[in-house]
Parts: structure tokens; C-alpha cells; sequence
């Protein structure tokens, strides 16, 4: 019962926020910041609970539309609490990042965040294939609504883009949901969509690969990896700052959370002779996006092609399909959440104060903020996979997985590493560093990070921190839940192999 | 056969339906009073549904050759009376200022809902065409309704004329389809056209294929189903506001009923030839209707171009039905009917709200910043087009759901690539509609306040959005219901 709490409180939380707007128009973003943590003190005691023999923690199976076998099956186990509690920590600091930015229809804002998050953790704890699909597509309308009402000078276009890019591959892996019911129908007699009836439909060889692909394209497209990347830079650059953090820090991991529940387990064979394919997207995704980003001009745009990038990582990691490769990918995930959401923070707030997000027009910011610097710098660092904070555990793992699956692609993909470093570093350069001159930009404006900014930096920082230096806590929690998914795919996969 | 007045029982809510027009007109040569009028018509109108949906466990008759009262007619009776009722209550105040008698509107209203009536009633060709014309004829006096009055907004007479002689050119196609029949079969039953598909008939297959064809024309044309589809934007336009709500949700399910039954009956997807025309006008259909509306700004021809598009995903479900055992694809039909009366009756409830005879406002610059004027009604007019665009939380994505799953189930791959083109671009329209909402309202506002102050439309409105709401995150209650009902058309 306790998951159907953590997500109706987010959703009665998100109208109360919305009406509370009437009575006093700061009463919103006090609502939320109560309901998110509220809603993460739930989370931690999810952390306590003790697991059922199947390894899921506080689940709840309910009847929904017998006609389909559809059920409201929500359970959650190390891998979704992880990622819980990653969206319960970025809800709050997304709630910190729009305190003063969000001036507008403060109520409706709050609605909006307050109802995504709630559709996230749904995603993250679904067992239910058509419960899933909802919450996936749930948590798509207030986003649009974020980017499109709060958004800047071209949020029509971006929202719009992003809004089809996601429905449409969504009503692909829709018809492959659907045809997993179905072919669980034809070969059982009942129709179903419970995540474990399903693991053990069995199809022919090309049509499991036609199916696999309509759940590939979705996710990959939320993810993004090559070549459905081209909304994000435009949804990031034109979303307001905590919708950035949103969806760099939690919404992409939907994608990457989805590869590894369902597009993998569900169809191990057909995964397995696709994952050479889909490694190599993950290269390229690396090392184009990486290059791209090194040519853009505005920062939230390099961010936002930098975060293509990192996530290749991710696939790589879950296509190599082994323990210390998917550890990696996890790690990635978690710590890619931090420091990307820091770094579109630092980019909003720079936005906010002098109003232009061309890093051309920057320079020199160091003598006059030299707080943000460091902070940017920290993060930068962070991104760019320094050792000792989370991002090099990650991708160290991802890479050294990856490395004993496909030795030629994870050298390539290594490269990256290099390419992170200086699209990082020329980030700082551009901004901070140089001479300062104030001809460019208006920065009457232009503030060092006040006490509540660095409270949440701060939080994040540490994270990294925690993460880099004892990743075990972490890697304890998806552990088991990573071993199980390899045990009972490969089990298959060699079945195969051996016929 | 002597039909006894027992026989006759399962026809009430026609008979009710019936009386209610005969009373209102009566009404009318004592006294003309518009509210009376119209309080006898809805209240005529709810207690033939509430009869009807309390026949709907127990009966189950042919009644005389031409009818059948099964639950499936019974249903689409409930439902086409109710919605009529509620675009009378939309009605009320659209045409409160038009200068001319308002009273024979809601006569109109009532005859068309009889032959709707009859038409989800009909097995037989006869009663088809019976039911067709009277809801068609009274069709023509609704879209021509405000022609005298000085002030009317928009071409009602243009839109009528087009309306009668393409609608009267489609009948002809329709009969003489029919004739072909009689002349193969020498019935006019669906039951026994079965025939024309099971047995070679004396005038060849080649004969049944044409006169199918013909009869699948007539309906395409007025479920305004591409390449017939011309006449739909130009009258949808033109009509005043609660004749094209009429137009768009009783006048094209009744008609789809009629389809269906006709279809599953008769068997006559078993000719591939069938199955490709068909198959052909849905594509055609979702096509043309999502792209032509992407060029238009006004809201009633985008809506018109997107019935033309729902109307084509209907027909993916209708051909699912040959490939499919059991019942889904006929559930999956009913399903989508019922959402799509459901979300055009909100989509056109709210702008009649804030429309008038003399007035309307169907462009989409009038309802810029809506959001932020008038919350309420920009919020339903969202929720309706979230769920023509099949977005959960909505009656519409479970709709399309079901017509996901019958397709699935039949296989057709290429129809369902179809559907998903087609609607990830109606997406891009009713976004549109949506954005411009959100914008910050203009100053020259298109219209000042937030419509009718009438509570009766309010109060539909909000009925539409529950039903929108409840049925989009827990169907369970219609889906079973449908699921009984469908038994019977099989």
C-alpha cells in the first residue's frame, strides 16, 4: 500500500498546490516542498521494508479492467527504490531551483511538477505492462505543460516536439505491449499483462525482434540515444529550470530504468542479437553528441547534448548485459541525475540573473561570482568522470563491463572520456575564466549564489561525493535485483544456445 | 403475423421518443413558449433513455421484420437519446436571442432523434433507409434552422443545400446498392443477405461485390468517410453550433451502428475485394482527415477533418472483426463510439458556451489565453482534446486501446502503422488548440466573458468531463457492459 501513498500524495498534493494559489500565491511552492518531502520520508521507510520471496518490497495487486487482465500492480525492489529515491531528492531540489525563478502562475506550476514526479514513480514501480504504458504516458502532459507555459522565446516548438517525439515511439511500444498480451493469450488461454506472466511468452525469432524494437524505440527516444535525440536539446534549452532538472535528472532514466525491466528481460534472445546494434548506437550517441556539444554556442544546449552523451554510456552498459556493466549503467543513471540537474541549475541561474544563455556573451564571471564558479566547476568536473565522485564509478563499471561483451566498441566508446574532459573544461573557460568585461551582457543583475542555492548544491555535491567514494551502498541495493535479471535471461539465452 | 400490442412493448422508447415530439408540437399550436418546448424535449428525451436502459437486461425480440430490440440496440438507444438531450440543453441558450420562432428547432431535434433511434434498431434494409431519411430530412431543417434570422453568423442555407443534394446523390448510391441486393437475394433482411457471401447467386460474385460496395459507398459518404468526405467541413462549418454537435455524434454512430450490423451479419468481409475498399477508405480517411486539418483554423472544420479521421480508425476495428474470434473488435467499436460521442459533445458544449446565434467563436485566435480567462471551460475543452488525441487519464485512450487491440489481434500491420502516423500528426492539432489556450490572453479579447451564464450547459459540461475522467481511469464498468452487449450482434 505504501507505493499507492508515495503516488496519491503527490497527486492530492498537486491540487491542493493549485488551489492553495487562490488564498496566497507563496502558498504553492510551500504545499509542494511539504508534499515531496513528505513524500521522500515514505520513500526511506520503503528502504527498511523487508522484501517478499520474490525480492519486491511493499507490493500491491489489485483488479483494474478484468476484461484485459489489467491489474494495478505496483512493487517495488532495490533498482526501483534507488531511482524512487533519486525523484523524491531532485523533486525537492527541482522545488528549490523554481522558488524565486517562477513567478507565474505559481499554483498551476506546482500542479504540473507535483504530477509528473507522481507519474515517474509510477513508471519506476509498475509490474503492470498497461498500468506502466499509463503512468508513462501520465507523466508527459503536465512536462508539456511545464515547457509550453513556463518555458522561453521558442517553447511552443520545443514542447510540441517533444510531446510527439514521445507519444508516437509511446504508441509503438504500446503495439508491442499488445502483442505480448497477445501472444501470452494464445499460449496460456488468459489474457494478461502482469510482468511476469509475460517474462515467459515465447515468439519466433523475427517476430520477438519486431516486438523488442517497439519497446527499444520508445525508450531510447525518452533516453535519448542516437538517433532520437533531436528533442532534447530543443525541450531542455527552452523548459524553465526546474523542468530541466526534471527531465535531465529523472525523466531520461525512465528510458534507461525501462531497457533494463522490460526490453532486456522480456526478450532476452532477441536483445542479445541486437545488442552489437545497439552498443554501436551507444558509441555513436557517445561520441557525436559529445562533438556536437562542443559546438554549440548555448549552454543549455551543450548541457543537454552533453546528457545524450553520458547516457550512451547507460546503453552500453545495459546491452553488455553483464553484472558490473548494468552496476555501471546504474550508477551512471544515479549520478548523471546529480550532476546534470546541477549543472541546467547553474545554467538557469546564470540565465535568470543576465538573461541570455549564449556563452559567447560570458566570460570572466569568476571575479564576480566566484562561488557559482566553483560549484560549476565541481560539477563540470564531476561530469567529465573525475575519480572519487560518482559519475567515474559509473562509467568506469559501464566501460569495464562493456570491455569483456564488445572490445572494440568500448575502446571507441572510451574516447568519450576524453571528449567529456573538454567540452567540460571549455564550458569554464568560456564563463568564468578570461577577461571580464561587462560590455556584452547586462549583469547589473549578475549575484553570487545565495545561502539557499548553495544548501542545495551543497546536498548534491555531497551525493557525488558519497557516491565516488562508497558506491558499495548503492551497489548493495541493485545488486540482487541486477543478478536475478542475469540469472533468468541467461538461463534462456543458453537454452537457445544449446538448441 | 398479427402484432398484439405486447409485441409492441419493446419499441417504448421509440414510442416515447415519438410522443414527445407529437406533444411538444401539440405545445406549440396551443401556445409558443420556448422554454416549454424545450423542457418537454429534454424531459422526453431522459425518460425514453431511462426506459430504454431499464429494458436493457430483460429484452431481447424482433420486433415485426424490420426492428430489433436487443441490449446492443438498447444501448445505442440510451446513448443517442441522452445526447440528444444534452445537445438540447446546449440548445437553449445558443438560440434564446434568434430572431425568428425558436420552438419547431426542438421538433426537428426529436424526429431525428426517432430515426436515429430506429436506425440502431434496424436488421432490415427498409427500416434503414426509413430511419436514415427521417434523421437526414430533419437533419437538412436543423443545419438550415437560423436562415431567416438577420443576424446569423456563418451560411446555414449554403451549408443545407450542400448538405440535402450530396447527402439525397449518396442515398441514391445507397438504394440502388440495396436493389442489387434484392435482385441477388429477394430479401432485404441482413440476416438472409448472407446468402449473397455464402453461395454463388445467379448474377455471379461479381454482382454481390458491386452492390456491397455501392451500399458501403452510401454509408461511407455520410459517415463522411474519405474520398466522400468533401461535405463535411464546409457543412460542419456553416451549421449553426448544436446542428453540427447533432451532426457529428448521433448522425455518424447511428449510422455506424447500421454498418456494423450490416458487416458482421452478412459476412461480407469474407470477399477480399471488400476488405480492400475498406481498408483502403480507412487509410485514405485518417490520412486526409489529419492532414487537411493541420492547414485549418478554424475549430469547426479541424474538428470535422478529425471526425473524418476517427471515422477511418473506426473502420480498422470494423476489419479486425472478419480476422478476430470472439467479440473485441465489435466492443472495440462500441467503445470508440461511445468516447467519441463523449469528447465531441464536450469539444462543441464549450464552444456553444461561449457562442450564439448570432455569434460564434470557432477561430482558433478567440481562445487564446482561455486558460487563464476562463479556467473552467478551458479545462474541459483540454481534457476533450487530450482524449481525441487518445491520451490517458482519458475515455479516449482506452478507446484506442481497444482499437490497438483488436488490430493486434487481426494482424493488420499496415493499418496499425496507419493509426500510429495518424495520430501522432492529429497530436500536432489539437497541441495547437491546447497552446493557444495557454497563451496570455489578447487584448482584444474574442470574446469577453466566460460564455452563457446558463447553468443547464455548465452542468453538461461537467457531466461529459466526469464521464471523460472516471471512465478514462476506471472503464471497467462500461468495458463490462459492453462486453454483454456485444454478444448480441453476433
Amino acid at each position: 500500500m505504501i507505493l499507492v501513498w508515495l503516488i496519491s500524495i503527490l497527486f492530492v498534493g498537486g491540487i491542493i498546490a493549485w488551489l492553495s494559489e487562490r488564498i496566497n500565491p507563496s502558498y504553492p511552492r510551500v504545499i509542494a516542498l511539504i508534499t515531496v518531502v513528505l513524500d521522500l520520508l515514505l520513500m526511506l521507510s520503503v528502504l527498511g521494508a523487508e522484501p517478499n520471496s520474490g525480492g519486491w518490497i511493499a507490493s500491491v495487486n489489485a483488479e483494474w479492467v478484468p476484461r484485459f487482465g489489467i491489474s494495478f500492480y505496483l512493487a517495488a525492489d532495490g533498482l526501483s527504490v534507488l531511482l524512487i529515491s533519486l525523484t523524491g531528492f531532485l523533486g525537492i531540489i527541482a522545488i528549490g531551483s523554481a522558488w524565486d525563478e517562477v513567478k507565474e502562475r505559481v499554483g498551476f506550476f506546482y500542479f504540473n511538477l507535483l504530477w509528473t514526479l507522481a507519474g515517474v514513480l509510477g513508471v519506476f514501480t509498475a509490474l503492470d505492462l498497461f498500468l506502466f504504458f499509463f503512468f508513462w504516458e501520465v507523466m508527459l502532459i503536465p512536462m508539456y505543460f511545464i515547457i509550453a507555459i513556463w518555458g522561453h522565446e521558442n517553447k511552443n516548438y520545443a514542447a510540441m516536439k517533444f510531446f510527439i517525439f514521445t507519444q508516437v515511439t509511446g504508441m509503438l511500444m504500446l503495439v508491442s505491449i499488445l502483442m505480448l498480451a497477445y501472444f501470452h493469450l494464445v499460449q496460456n488461454g488468459i489474457l494478461s499483462f502482469n510482468y511476469h506472466d509475460l517474462l515467459s511468452v515465447e515468439m519466433g525469432d523475427r517476430i520477438e525482434m519486431w516486438v523488442m524494437l517497439g519497446f527499444f524505440v520508445a525508450f531510447t527516444t525518452k533516453l535519448p540515444s542516437v538517433p532520437f535525440h533531436s528533442w532534447l536539446p530543443d525541450a531542455h534549452s527552452q523548459a524553465p529550470t526546474a523542468g530541466s532538472v526534471i527531465l535531465a535528472g529523472i525523466l531520461l532514466k525512465t528510458g534507461a530504468y525501462g531497457l533494463i525491466r522490460f526490453a532486456v528481460p522480456l526478450f532476452p534472445e532477441a536483445s542479445l542479437s541486437f545488442s552489437p546494434i545497439a552498443m554501436a548506437l551507444a558509441a555513436i550517441s557517445i561520441l557525436y553528441c559529445a562533438k556536437v556539444a562542443f559546438a554549440q554556442t548555448d549552454i543549455k544546449r551543450l548541457i543537454a547534448y552533453t546528457s545524450v552523451s553520458h547516457m550512451g554510456f547507460v546503453t552500453l552498459g545495459i546491452y553488455a548485459w553483464n553484472e558490473q556493466a548494468l552496476q555501471g549503467a546504474v550508477m551512471t543513471m544515479l549520478a548523471h541525475g546529480l550532476s546534470a540537474a546541477a549543472l541546467f541549475m547553474l545554467a538557469g541561474g546564470l540565465q535568470h540573473r543576465i538573461h541570455t544563455r549564449e556563452m559567447p556573451d560570458m566570460g570572466g564571471f569568476w571575479v564576480k561570482v566566484p562561488r557559482m564558479a566553483v560549484v560549476a566547476l565541481f560539477f563540470s568536473v564531476a561530469a567529465l568522470g573525475m575519480p572519487g565522485l560518482g559519475n567515474f564509478v559509473g562509467e568506469f563499471l559501464a566501460l569495464l563491463g562493456a570491455f569483456q561483451a564488445n572490445i572494440s566498441i568500448t575502446v571507441i566508446s572510451a574516447f568519450g572520456l576524453i571528449l567529456a574532459s573538454v567540452y567540460s573544461l571549455w564550458v569554464i573557460q568560456m564563463i568564468f575564466h578570461g577577461e571580464y568585461t561587462d560590455k556584452k551582457v547586462d549583469d547589473s543583475h549578475l549575484t553570487d549564489l545565495n545561502g539557499r542555492e548553495m544548501l542545495y548544491f551543497g546536498a548534491m555535491m555531497l551525493g557525488l561525493v558519497w557516491m565516488g567514494m562508497y558506491p558499495q551502498s548503492f551497489l548493495n541495493l541493485s545488486q540482487p535485483v541486477l543478478v536475478e535479471l542475469l540469472n533468468s535471461t541467461q538461463s534462456i539465452v543458453a537454452a537457445v544456445v544449446q538448441n | 403475423m398479427i402484432t398484439t400490442l405486447a409485441d409492441l412493448l419493446p419499441l417504448l422508447p421509440l414510442l416515447i421518443a415519438t410522443a414527445t415530439t407529437i406533444v411538444a408540437m401539440t405545445a406549440i399550436g396551443i401556445r409558443r413558449n420556448y422554454a416549454l418546448t424545450a423542457g418537454i424535449t429534454i424531459a422526453g428525451l431522459l425518460i425514453a433513455s431511462l426506459v430504454a436502459a431499464s429494458m436493457m437486461s430483460t429484452t431481447n425480440s424482433q420486433v415485426t421484420p424490420l426492428l430489433i430490440v436487443d441490449q446492443y440496440s438498447l444501448f445505442f438507444t440510451v446513448l443517442t437519446c441522452v445526447t440528444a438531450m444534452l445537445i438540447a440543453i446546449f440548445s437553449f441558450p445558443y438560440l434564446a436571442n434568434l430572431d425568428d420562432s425558436k420552438e419547431e428547432y426542438y421538433l426537428l431535434l426529436g424526429i431525428a432523434t426517432i430515426g436515429a433511434i430506429v436506425m440502431v434498431s434496424s436488421n432490415h434494409f427498409v427500416s434503414t433507409i426509413l430511419g436514415l431519411e427521417t434523421l437526414s430530412m430533419s437533419l437538412y431543417g436543423m443545419v438550415a434552422y437560423p436562415v431567416h434570422s438577420k443576424l446569423a453568423d456563418k451560411f446555414p442555407l449554403e451549408a443545407s443545400v450542400k448538405y440535402l443534394v450530396l447527402s439525397a446523390a449518396a442515398s441514391g448510391i445507397l438504394l440502388f446498392g440495396m436493389a442489387l441486393i434484392y435482385a441477388q437475394t429477394g430479401t432485404l433482411e441482413f440476416s438472409s443477405i448472407v446468402n449473397v457471401t455464402k453461395e454463388t447467386p445467379g448474377l455471379g460474385v461479381g454482382f454481390s461485390i458491386v452492390a456491397l460496395i455501392m451500399v458501403f459507398i452510401g454509408i461511407a459518404f455520410k459517415l463522411s468517410l474519405a474520398p466522400f468526405h468533401m461535405w463535411t467541413p464546409d457543412v460542419y462549418e456553416g451549421s449553426p453550433l448544436p446542428a453540427t454537435t447533432y451532426l457529428a455524434t448521433i448522425g455518424k454512430s447511428a449510422m455506424f451502428v447500421v454498418l456494423l450490423r450490416l458487416i458482421v451479419t452478412t459476412e461480407a468481409l469474407s470477399f477480399d475485394s471488400i476488405i480492400l475498399v475498406i481498408s483502403l477508405v480507412a487509410i485514405v480517411s485518417i490520412l486526409a482527415g489529419n492532414l487537411l486539418a493541420l492547414l485549418q483554423d478554424s475549430l469547426k472544420r479541424i474538428l470535422a477533418y478529425s471526425s473524418i479521421a476517427h471515422m477511418g480508425y473506426l473502420l480498422i476495428a470494423l476489419v479486425a472483426s472478419y480476422y478476430v474470434q470472439g467479440t473485441i473488435s465489435v466492443e472495440a467499436v462500441t467503445f470508440y463510439l461511445f468516447a467519441y460521442m463523449v469528447m465531441s459533445v464536450g469539444a462543441f458544449g464549450v464552444i456553444s458556451i461561449v457562442s450564439s446565434s448570432e455569434k460564434e467563436f470557432d477561430d482558433i485566435d478567440d481562445y487564446q489565453g482561455l486558460f487563464w480567462r476562463n479556467p473552467w471551460l478551458a479545462a474541459v475543452f483540454t481534457g476533450m482534446l487530450l482524449s481525441l488525441a487518445g491520451i490517458p487519464l482519458t475515455v479516449g485512450f482506452i478507446g484506442k486501446f481497444y482499437l490497438f487491440f483488436s488490430g493486434v489481434e487481426a494482424g493488420l500491420w499496415i493499418l496499425l502503422a496507419i493509426l500510429i502516423i495518424g495520430s501522432g500528426v492529429g497530436l500536432y492539432y489539437y497541441l495547437r488548440i491546447v497552446y493557444s489556450m495557454l497563451l496570455s490572453p489578447k487584448d482584444d479579447e474574442g470574446f469577453k466573458s466566460g460564455g452563457s451564464q446558463y447553468m443547464g450547459s455548465h452542468g453538461v459540461l461537467a457531466f461529459v468531463l466526469a464521464l471523460l475522467l472516471i471512465l478514462g481511469v476506471y472503464p471497467t464498468p462500461l468495458v463490462s457492459i459492453i462486453e454483454t452487449i456485444s454478444l448480441n450482434i453476433l
